[in-house]
């Protein structure tokens, strides 16, 4: 732990002055611990220069190429941290107590990393569409007004515009969303969750088909999250004046009453008004990214609207992110306060697993379906984190693991689906898809199977790990509502399945795109994680044990 | 006894698991080849689940043929196999049958076949075998598991392939038309998934709250029935009693739908009868003997004294299966609807002899098992072939039929014989026993339930004679009789019912140290007039 950890507060106005080189220390940055998010962050910074500087012909190529090298070698570098020990033994607080470089920051890292390896893998698509203008094109808009096949986008196809701008604003977004969960204070932690919210706005809104859905959930989404970041901005206001300090562990230990107070600070520590409320707002903002109900209403929409690869993406990268600044936030912060959010987080966790169930159930449009269903798992991953323990740690670890690799796949299959008028994700129109691509059905089916968390599937292992959990950690009610959810949920996965295989494919149903080796990579990475996650977690469950402890 | 060298339970496992896949793996074109692959692989697996059970040695140790390997730490799961008496004659019961059902099932798949146009990829034949055999994987293994995790698994994911069979390769069949029978399909596909999955989610809320129990108590959580076992015994384990009631009911309730034991059967009748007939018997003798058998091996062996605290409830919606079963299957107009409610109330005659808590009972609803799985096959298999030919379920269009198929007639009269549990048949022996066993410890309780024997009779003989006997009806005129791959289908079945009803030794040898031991579990003798109880 450091000592720098403790920010200069209003205290020093009555102690003596300090030597100035401590008062004002010189920044010390870990650059090789940093590593992973340097190099994201870096090759995003190049991917802005390609835009600017190389023809346009050249690129696709070179964001797409730029892009995978970036992530592979980040994640090298994630490895070659764990191996040195950075994840048990040697864990610590870098950059002058603003990031953690511990199990779980790594761990979630690495998650993060390769699920936007897939994810890119998806975003250059090129193939599922058929040629516009004389040119094959992806998901996403050429400019902002464009019409698929109109005026517009030909003028704009003809000029050379490409779609590349999406490859360093998902780099941008990997490299918040990898601060997010190791963030140390909560002004990293703001400026983390900004840094990854803010291209995620940009990305819902360049879907090439359904342009006004598409916008429409980008302003939903940037409205909301704006809410939601004003939340846990004021939030963090009020905790700074409870505590005097924005570093997690300065918090923890006013919290615990070990600190040090000044009689500047007597009077605010004593506020609870000040912690409660303030707890309460930063936890909205953070059950906001995780799209708990009740603050989930924005998922639905954006899972529509954005483009799908986008959506993907999204849905699992957000959620591993931000659950992992979650944990950190209660694990660390807060363990001290456990009998104040404990009730709190058993009511947000049940509500989110009913609620996420129940309306996915009326739902006829995939996306939106998948959307709920997210929110469905949000709540078992929240029974998880309930646990306050470290078996609670490692399996909302594993659950992420699992989850997101399903997620992205599913996705993926779901730009397969279409017909004229793009991705056909009306439930109606997947009557039949069994007959017609048993193999594509049969993966979906796989995915859908693995969220319903039927057994010899990730979905299972995971839903075990944090039930367990959370049974050890003597929520036992949580366990009976989580797996009476699962039973209902399990009906509206039924029902996809049902429709592919058992329902007379129509006449004019959707064709199955054949895609290029990038989405088939994608798809076949989810099913192998799928599989092997079901078949044998222990060398992963191992992994999520390890990296199980918090560094503080 | 074992060589440990060998381990015959996976192998006996794996085998129908990688028929399974190589089946599937039958270019589309190869149709004959499919179904001869998957034949040849559920007799391989029927040879070895016989080595299995005459290498079992009855007055050897509890568990034989054991394999242990830890699967994943983590969650205490490990792979443990390993039979006792018991769960030795389930598998040999199951691996017997499954031949049979895919020879009855030989072309349920080809309707499937014509209705799209050339597609590569789309091989309903290769489809309906492949899914038989990972069923009869599944139920395999979970009749050999002894770790309660590793059970729960296969009797969860075994609903995945029995769903599609349902779903996907249900009876044409129906008043209705295709649309209506389309539409009835999916929904008694929907309805087995939903029951059994719920059903299955809350006895995985149970597992879980078992493994938080043993994690608490003996540091390390785990599902090893014998390490649990072993800790009981030596006092580490020791669960309080509400803990223990609330585990039990977890567990029950799963195995109750699986049965299914009134009032949670209704999902049978719309799954037997939307399905084909081999389908049907896949799903009645084979699956939901899993359901049984699980009460015998799991409810009494990890919560003794919680299910002598639930054995008076359990007894009386026993006896209400039985009889509302019956009474139902009185009721029926439709054939294969009229075969599931007879099994709900044979079901409330196993479970009936399960909870008894007498040799008698417990040996008798063993054998009630395998008989009532030959019984009804033959039965069912036979109204398969009789409904194939008039294309219709209903008894209504049926009658005269032993005019024009007298060996068809026959054979169906036997199966029916062998339902209501005519001495000479085999299910005399197990119902007689059942009841013995039942009415030693409950005199009222055994005695009601003998009107179910009434009422089988009744089902039973006024089914015959209103489809076999009497004017040939219109439909019916140029029925043809039984086929050669039919009665290869049919003549073993009823060889085995006439053998075990005459001989039921070689079953009930192996089978009664297997109850003893059991019995010895929750700590029951049998009452005073003991007949056969020699310890």
């Amino acid at each position: 732990m450091s000592a720098s950890a403790i920010a200069p507060s209003v205290h020093s106005l009555w102690t003596t002055a300090a030597p100035a080189t401590e008062k004002f220390p010189t920044p010390h940055i870990e650059y090789a611990q940093l590593s992973p998010t340097l190099i994201v962050f870096g090759v995003a910074a190049l991917g802005v220069l390609v835009e600017a500087f190389l023809p346009r012909k050249s690129r696709y190529t070179a964001q797409v190429g730029l892009a995978v090298v970036g992530l592979a070698a980040a994640f090298a570098a994630i490895v070659a941290l764990a191996e040195k020990g950075y994840g048990t033994t040697k864990a610590h607080i870098a950059a002058m107590g603003a990031v953690a470089v511990d199990g779980p920051a790594l761990f979630l890292q690495g998650t993060i990393l390769l699920v936007a390896l897939v994810a890119v893998f998806t975003f250059a698509e090129r193939r599922l569409d058929p040629k516009a203008h004389g040119r094959h094109v992806d998901s996403f808009a050429a400019q902002g007004s464009a019409v698929p096949g109109g005026d517009q986008e030909r003028a704009a196809v003809r000029a050379g515009f490409t779609t590349t701008e999406v490859f360093p604003l998902l780099m941008f977004a990997v490299g918040g969303m990898l601060i997010f969960p190791a963030a140390n204070d909560l002004l990293t932690l703001f400026v983390a969750l900004e840094v990854f919210s803010l291209p995620l706005y940009i990305l819902c809104a360049l879907a090439r088909r359904n342009r006004l859905m598409s916008q429409e959930s980008a302003v939903k989404y940037f409205l909301l999250g704006a809410f939601s970041s004003a939340f846990l901005l004021f939030g963090i206001a009020l905790l700074y004046g409870y505590a005097g300090t924005v570093s997690y562990s300065g918090i923890a230990s006013v919290i615990d009453g070990t600190a040090k107070t000044t009689p500047a600070l007597a009077s605010s520590t004593q506020n609870d008004a000040l912690l409660l409320i303030g707890l309460a707002m930063v936890t909205v903002g953070l059950l906001f990214k995780v799209g708990a109900v009740p603050f989930h209403m924005w998922t639905p929409d954006v899972y529509q609207g954005a483009p799908t690869p986008v959506t993907g993406f999204m849905a699992a990268a957000t959620k591993v992110a931000a659950f992992g600044a979650l944990l950190r936030l209660l694990y660390v912060v807060l363990p001290g306060m456990r009998w104040d959010w404990r009730p709190v987080m058993w009511g947000v966790a049940i509500v989110t697993m009913v609620i996420g169930a129940v309306i996915a159930v009326t739902q006829t449009d995939v996306k939106r379906l998948l959307a709920y269903s997210s929110i469905a798992h949000a709540g078992f991953i929240l029974a998880g984190v309930i646990a306050i323990d470290k078996s609670g740690v490692s399996s909302v670890l594993f659950y992420l693991a699992a989850y997101s690799f399903v997620t992205l796949g599913a996705f993926a299959v779901v730009t397969l689906v279409r017909d004229a008028g793009g991705e056909a994700t009306h439930l109606s129109r997947w009557a039949g898809l069994g007959r017609r691509s048993p193999l594509v059905a049969a993966v979906f089916a796989v995915f859908l199977l693995a969220f319903a968390g039927i057994p010899l599937t990730s979905g299972f292992a995971g839903k075990f790990a944090v039930f367990k959990a959370a049974a050890q950690g003597g929520a036992m009610p949580l366990v009976i509502v989580g797996v009476i959810s699962s039973a209902i949920a399990a009906f509206f996965y039924i029902r996809v399945i049902v429709l592919m295989f058992f329902s007379e494919p129509k006449a004019d149903g959707p064709s199955v795109a054949v895609p290029s080796p990038l989405t088939s990579t994608a798809i076949a990475v989810g099913v192998a994680v799928t599989v092997v996650l079901g078949l044998a977690p222990q060398y992963f469950l191992d992994l999520a044990d390890k990296a199980g402890v918090f560094v503080r | 006894m074992a060589d440990s060298s060998f381990p015959i339970l996976t192998v006996t496992a794996a085998l129908p698991a990688a028929g399974a896949i190589v089946t599937a793996a039958v270019p589309a074109a190869r149709k004959a080849a499919a179904r001869y692959t998957a034949l040849a692989f559920s007799l391989g697996t029927l040879v070895l689940s016989l080595i299995t059970l005459f290498r079992f040695d009855p007055q050897g140790a509890r568990y034989q043929f054991t394999e242990t390997h830890t699967w994943v730490k983590s969650f205490g799961l490990h792979y443990d196999l390993g039979v006792d008496g018991i769960g030795a004659v389930m598998v040999a019961l199951t691996a017997l049958l499954i031949p049979f059902v895919m020879l009855a099932g030989w072309h349920d798949a080809d309707p499937l076949e014509d209705v799209t146009g050339p597609n590569r990829r789309w091989r309903p034949t290769q489809g309906f075998f492949a899914l038989i055999l990972a069923v009869e994987a599944m139920v395999v293994l979970s009749f050999e598991a002894t770790d309660v995790f590793l059970f729960y698994i296969f009797f969860e994911a075994m609903l995945i392939p029995m769903y599609f069979l349902i779903g996907g390769f249900g009876d044409r069949a129906h008043a209705g038309g295709e649309e209506e029978a389309s539409r009835q399909r999916s929904y008694a596909a929907v309805k087995f998934l939903l029951y059994n999955l719920a059903g299955g989610l809350i006895m995985l809320a149970a597992v879980i709250g078992l493994y938080a129990a043993t994690a608490k108590q003996l540091g390390t959580g785990t599902f090893a029935l014998q390490d649990i076992l072993n800790a009981r015994a030596s006092g580490k384990l020791d669960l309080a009693t509400s803990t223990e009631r609330w585990l039990f009911l977890g567990f029950f309730f799963a195995f109750a739908v699986k049965a299914p034991l009134w009032p949670l059967h209704t999902w049978l009748p719309n799954a037997m009868g939307e399905s084909t007939a081999p389908v049907a018997v896949l799903i009645t003798a084979v699956v939901d003997k899993v359901g049984t058998f699980a009460m015998l091996r799991f409810c009494l062996q990890l919560f003794p004294e919680a299910s002598k605290w639930a054995t008076p409830v359990i007894m009386v919606l026993a006896v209400i299966s039985v009889l509302y079963g019956a009474l139902l299957a009185v009721g029926q107009r439709d054939i294969k609807r009229l075969i599931a409610y007879a099994s709900v109330s044979h079901f409330g005659f196993i479970i009936l002899g399960i909870f008894a808590m007498t040799s008698q009972g417990q040996s008798g609803a063993t054998l009630y098992m395998v008989n009532h799985g030959i019984s009804t096959a033959a039965l069912m298999l036979v109204a398969g072939f009789l409904i194939s030919r008039r294309g219709s379920r209903l008894i209504a269009d049926f009658g005269g039929v032993q005019k024009v198929a007298p060996v068809l007639a026959g054979t169906f009269l036997i199966g029916g014989l062998a339902t209501l549990s005519l001495p000479g048949l085999a299910p005399f022996v197990s119902e007689f026993l059942v009841l013995v066993g039942a009415f030693s410890r409950y005199p009222a309780l055994g005695i009601i339930a003998t009107l179910g024997i009434v009422l089988a009779a009744l089902y039973v003989l006024v089914l015959y004679q209103r489809t076999m006997t009497g004017p040939v009806k219109a439909g019916v005129a140029g029925m043809s009789d039984l086929k050669a791959r039919e009665l290869v289908v049919v003549t073993p079945l009823i060889a085995l019912l006439l053998f075990l009803g005459v001989y039921p030794k070689p079953v009930a040898d192996i089978v009664n140290p297997s109850v003893q031991h059991t019995l010895s579990d929750v700590h029951k003798t049998d009452p005073k007039p003991a007949l056969e109880a020699k310890k």
